[in-house]
């Protein structure tokens, strides 16, 4: 079994501490805590980010941490935007009550990501029609729902660490 | 013809992708590895060919996949497949219950747990246990602030130990991740 990452964002953001009945239980799981890790870098800094940029990823990831109250998270995503050095309209993407301004790709893909992070039980073929009608790409299509559903995994394994924390 | 269901059922539905799945004879060489294409294995499902559109991400997925849900020690592989229903239930994800329920019922050989469910959902009359298993990972679901300290303290007076617990979090978890794909890219259909 490998050792825990220092670097490690989910354990990081959950504020578990060296010590304790978390961590060791975390230790036990330190290969799935890494293999966290590594699909954090791929959707958020894939070598080939096909159609959606890192700093399109990046803005999409804080948005996601807003919508589901986690301004610690989103201020790590805000971090990656930043290094990713996007342009403003990039950048205004992180903010929820942003709906894109009219260019009509970018509200696609924030009408996707709030509907998907938040109601995913709610999506229907026409959401999916809406993405290809805004000339977003098969493939760019599945990196956005990749993007999505990591986050939601990530922002959830946070908050449950922070409770068994709590009640250790 | 093929009809999209809509209703949870045990039985393994169809999928039918809502966007173009890769190619096989297209693939690249780092989509094939990430596919486990070999000579003796061919069968690769629409729904990984789908996913294998951004392979970056698929290649480190399946082995966070696996780790949780069959790593060993922890939590039980029932129970770990318990909670993966209570998150897809949650979300809708008519495919992923048909999976995960049947894998259940197959563990346990008990199919009153997901009768109980598929019926009455978080009213499901289970006993205290998977009570508290299914609710957790139904609240964390839903949003992660609708899981309190409370459920987790449920979780704790059931019986389970840290390491169950951390085990309930990321398969719960990671359902959030597998239903976000495959009730959004494709639909479940049978013949």
């Amino acid at each position: 079994m490998s050792d825990l990452s220092p670097n490690d964002i989910v354990i990081a953001q959950a504020g578990i501490g060296a010590n304790g009945s978390v961590r060791e239980a975390l230790e036990g799981r330190a290969d799935i805590m890494a293999m966290t890790q590594a699909t954090h870098d791929a959707a958020l800094k894939p070598s080939d980010p096909g159609g959606l940029s890192h700093g399109e990823r990046a803005a999409l990831a804080a948005r996601v941490a807003r919508l589901n109250e986690d301004e610690a998270l989103a201020a790590h995503y805000m971090t990656l935007l930043e290094e990713a050095g996007a342009d403003e309209a990039v950048a205004a993407m992180a903010d929820p009550a942003h709906d894109g301004e009219g260019d009509a790709r970018r509200a696609a893909l924030l009408a996707y990501t709030d509907l998907v992070s938040t109601h995913p039980r709610d999506t229907t073929p026409e959401d999916i029609e809406a993405l290809k009608s805004a000339g977003i790409s098969d493939a760019d299509i599945v990196r956005l729902s990749e993007l999505n559903a990591f986050l939601a995994y990530q922002i959830r394994v946070i908050a449950g660490l922070k409770l068994m924390k709590a009640t250790a | 013809m093929s009809t999209i269901i809509h209703e949870f059922t045990t039985k393994i539905p169809g999928w039918r992708p809502r966007v173009q799945p890769i190619k096989l004879d297209e693939a690249t060489p780092e989509q094939l590895d990430a596919l486990k294409v070999t000579p003796s294995n061919t069968k690769v499902s629409d729904y990984v060919l789908v996913l294998a559109n951004d392979v970056e991400t698929l290649k480190v997925r399946t082995p966070l996949f696996n780790a949780i849900m069959y790593n060993r020690g922890g939590m039980g592989r029932a129970e770990r497949e318990l909670s993966a229903v209570g998150a897809s239930v949650v979300n809708r994800c008519v495919y992923c219950a048909a999976v995960h329920a049947s894998r259940y019922n197959q563990l346990t050989k008990n199919e009153q747990v997901m009768q109980a469910i598929f019926a009455n959902g978080e009213e499901a009359e289970l006993d205290e246990r998977q009570k508290a298993i299914f609710l957790f990972a139904a609240k964390l679901s839903k949003a992660p602030s609708e899981a309190t300290e409370e459920d987790m303290q449920a979780l704790r007076d059931a019986g389970l130990k840290d390491d169950e617990i951390l085990d309930l979090i990321l398969s719960a978890s990671l359902f959030g991740w597998a239903n976000r794909l495959m009730h959004t890219l494709g639909d479940p259909v049978v013949e």
